[in-house]
Order: C-alpha cells, then structure tokens, then sequence
C-alpha cells in the first residue's frame, strides 16, 4: 500500500485537511470542516484512525470534534467538558493527545479532561491542585486579559502513567502516577519578570520529545532549551538565534540532536524578523544553528505561526511543516533544506499536526 | 404551543433540526430541554453551568429581551439570536 501525508490544519474558520502521497509534492485541500468552529488544535489517533478538532465558538461553548473517515463527516460533543462545582469556568479546549488509549484535552481555565471512548463523553482528570501558585492560575480575578490555560500535554512514549504538562505563565509539570500527583519541572530556566517561588512563574511555549525520551526541547517566552534529564532540569540553547522569541517547536523523530524553532519578534508584532520567512535548525543539541529558507518569502513576509503551528512527519527523511496567521502553509520534504508553499489562503492558522498513513 | 426560532448555525449541529418548531413548555428553560430531550447536546450550546444563557446567546420571547426563567404561552414567540461576535 502507498503511503499517504495527511496534514491537520486548525483554523479560526474550521478544520482542513492537506492530502499527499510519500513525496510529500503535490497537495490537495478539503475543507473547511467543523461548521467553521474556531479549531485550536487537530490530532490524528494513529490507534483508531480517528481525527479529533478541539474548538471553541463565541456563540455556543467549548467542545472537541471527531471524525473517523478522515474528515468526510464529522460529530462534535462537549459532554462532560465541564467544570462543575468548583468554579471553574471552561472556555476553551486545546493541546489534543491521543495515548495509551485515551484522548486527553487541555483547558482553559487550566484542566484536563479524558475520554475513553473516542471523544463522545468526557471527564475531568485534574486541576493540579496543590501545585505552588495554582490559586493564581485558576482565580478569576488573578487572570491576564488573555486568561490561561493548560494548552499542551506531552505523553511519554512507553509509560501510560507519565505525562508532562504546561501552563500557560508558570511552566511545566510533570506527573508519574496518571494525573494523581504533579511535580514542577522548570529548574534552570530564565524569566525576565519577578518570581515569588523559583519553582514555578516560566513562560513555556512549546515542549517537545526527543526520539530519546531523556532528551526534551523547549521554545521559551525567553530563550530556547534543552533538558537532558526529562525535564528535571534545563540548559539554555538560544546563543546563534536571531530571537529569544517564538511558539513554534519541532523535534528530529529519528536524531535526538536535531530540532527546529520559527523564532519570532517577541513585541506585539510576534513576526518573523525583518519580514524574511525562515525555520532555524541546530543538529547539535542546541550548541549552533543554521537558517533555513530556500523557498520561504524573504521579502515583506511578515508572518506569524503559533505553539501548534509546526509539525514533523516521521518518514526516513522527515518533512516539515509549518502554517501561519496569514493562512499559508509551507512543506519541506527535505528535514528542512528547502520550502514550497502548499496552500495560501487559509483563514489564519492555530495548528498543524501531520499523520503518515499505510 | 410557543414558537421557537433558532439561529443558522445550530441545525447543522443536530441532524434533522428545523430552524423553527413548536414546543409545549412554561418556560424558555424548559424549552430547551425539551429541544434536548430530542437532539441530545442542544442544551450545551446555548447554556453554561448553571444553567446560565451563554453569553453570546441572546432570547427574546415576544419581542422582549428573556432569560431562561422567563415564562411562556401556548401563543409565544420565542427567538434565540446568535449575537454579534467574531469576524
């Protein structure tokens, strides 16, 4: 059976999807789907085949769409995605995971939810209660005009009970014993900002997993990391970077070494540096990096491209992508060496997740 | 029997859902969940815990702004409006 790329694109109008055979060249666009919901993020489940959007409409709440024929039709439910008595209210679902049989959701105000039945009904697992400055995060009064939430969930690949989480403003924890208890895991980072615990108070962007599991990377409001320890405790890695600045991050599936970042001007423009498009690469671990852009726009291409806005496929020679808040979407099918842009006018893009199938 | 009217963007969400229908109830609350009795999940896009009206989710009976407790009639008028938001 031939291979088959399938990108998830999530957009501030619906859910596309991006079709490709093994070479990664030519693309075809279905959609939108999901009724032209806000998507904040599309997975695919490699175990069921199912994808799942999570969205949230102005009008009619939070809740996680599914499909199971590759985004042909579609069913949404938000049963169970509620907060109920503690008074917590539930905005926003993002930072889809599909592992060890469960799809797992992240949340704002700062939650996780579970399903155990492919996304039909839901249950909250927890609000890291206990953890040092979770009165902060959760109290209504104590959020930022953006509110936060808990957008990311980072399973480990063989332990069903572990999985690393960040929130949004006061970094990353980990968990041992499925979600029971929790442990900050933000030693060695910076932050350019007054903290009361050292423990917690980091702004995480973006964590991924090295195909070490030992070895994880981070895009950080301030600076690029590596951990070589699981999280336990972090090194610096921005020094060669045009920024400290991005959202964006990707992991090499095959070289624990390699990873990618999309740094960014960190005021309110949040764009690629002098309006020339590019995707930074070290194959060192962080000790130098090289600019990628053959391809990109290098003139007035002031884009932006969020947490989930990259993704890397797993094939021999990996291909990346990446989609923007101005709607493009850029392939490599050469671990980076060199773009083409797949498809231009998308409404502005929250995520990009990529599935090889057969 | 009131009159509801629901908003475009709900009947594509609940297959077989006209835009509009009848509904026996004595409140606009209770409309609602009779609507999702029916067409399970109805309830969720139009209210939070609470239950609460969303907030972008206006109900006029007979013309006047309501909230969930607002009382019905067999002859009520009943219209959920989508409110403006987004772009």
């Amino acid at each position: 059976m031939s291979q088959q790329v399938v990108l998830l694109v999530g957009t501030r109008k619906g859910c596309f999807v991006l079709e490709s055979d093994g070479d990664r060249c030519d693309w075809q666009v279905r959609g939108p789907f999901c009724e032209g919901w806000p998507v904040y993020h599309a997975v695919h489940d490699p175990a069921s085949g199912s994808l799942y959007a999570a969205a949230a409409s102005e009008w009619h709440g939070a809740g996680v769409w599914r499909s199971s024929d590759l985004g042909e039709t579609w069913e949404l439910s938000s049963e169970g995605l509620s907060y109920s008595d503690d008074g917590l209210k539930l905005s926003k679902v993002s930072g889809l995971t599909a592992a060890h049989g469960r799809l797992l959701a992240g949340a704002e105000a700062c939650g996780i939810f579970e399903s155990r039945d492919g996304g039909v009904t839901w249950s909250l697992l927890s609000t890291l209660d206990g953890q040092p400055n979770r009165d902060l995060w959760n109290e209504p009064e104590n959020q930022p005009p953006g509110h936060l939430g808990l957008p990311a969930i980072m399973p480990h690949p063989d332990d069903p009970a572990r999985y690393w989480v960040i929130v949004q403003g006061h970094g990353i924890f980990e968990t041992t014993d499925d979600f029971a208890s929790w442990t900050p895991r933000n030693r060695g980072l910076r932050a350019d900002w007054p903290i009361e615990n050292p423990e917690v108070g980091y702004c995480v962007h973006k964590l991924v997993m090295s195909p070490d599991t030992e070895r994880l990377y981070q895009q950080n409001h301030v600076g690029m990391h590596r951990s070589d320890d699981a999280g336990q405790s972090w090194t610096e890695i921005s020094e060669g970077l045009p920024t400290e600045f991005g959202f964006a991050a990707a992991a090499h599936p095959h070289d624990r070494d390699t990873f990618y970042v999309i740094p960014l001007d960190p005021g309110h423009g949040r764009t690629m540096p002098e309006g020339r498009a590019a995707v930074w690469r070290t194959r060192d671990g962080g000790n130098t990096w090289q600019r990628l852009d053959r391809g990109l726009p290098q003139r007035d291409a002031h884009l932006g491209v969020l947490r989930e806005g990259m993704a890397i496929d797993a094939l021999d020679t990996p291909g990346l992508y990446f989609g923007t808040s101005t709607g493009q979407v850029f392939a490599s099918a050469d671990e980076g060496e060199s773009w083409t842009e797949i498809a231009s006018y998308l409404p502005a893009i929250s995520s990009v997740e990529v599935a090889v199938l057969g | 029997m009131a009159e509801l009217r629901l908003p475009t963007t709900l009947p594509p969400l609940f297959p077989g859902l006209p835009r509009k229908l009848d509904v026996d109830a004595a409140t606009v609350q209770e409309a609602i969940d009779r609507l999702d009795e029916r067409w399970p999940g109805l309830r969720d896009r139009l209210c939070e815990p609470g239950p609460a009206l969303r907030p972008h989710i206006n109900v006029y009976v007979d013309r006047e702004r309501a909230g969930l407790d607002t009382g019905l009639d067999a002859r009520s008028r009943v219209d959920v409006i989508a409110a403006i938001t987004g772009g």
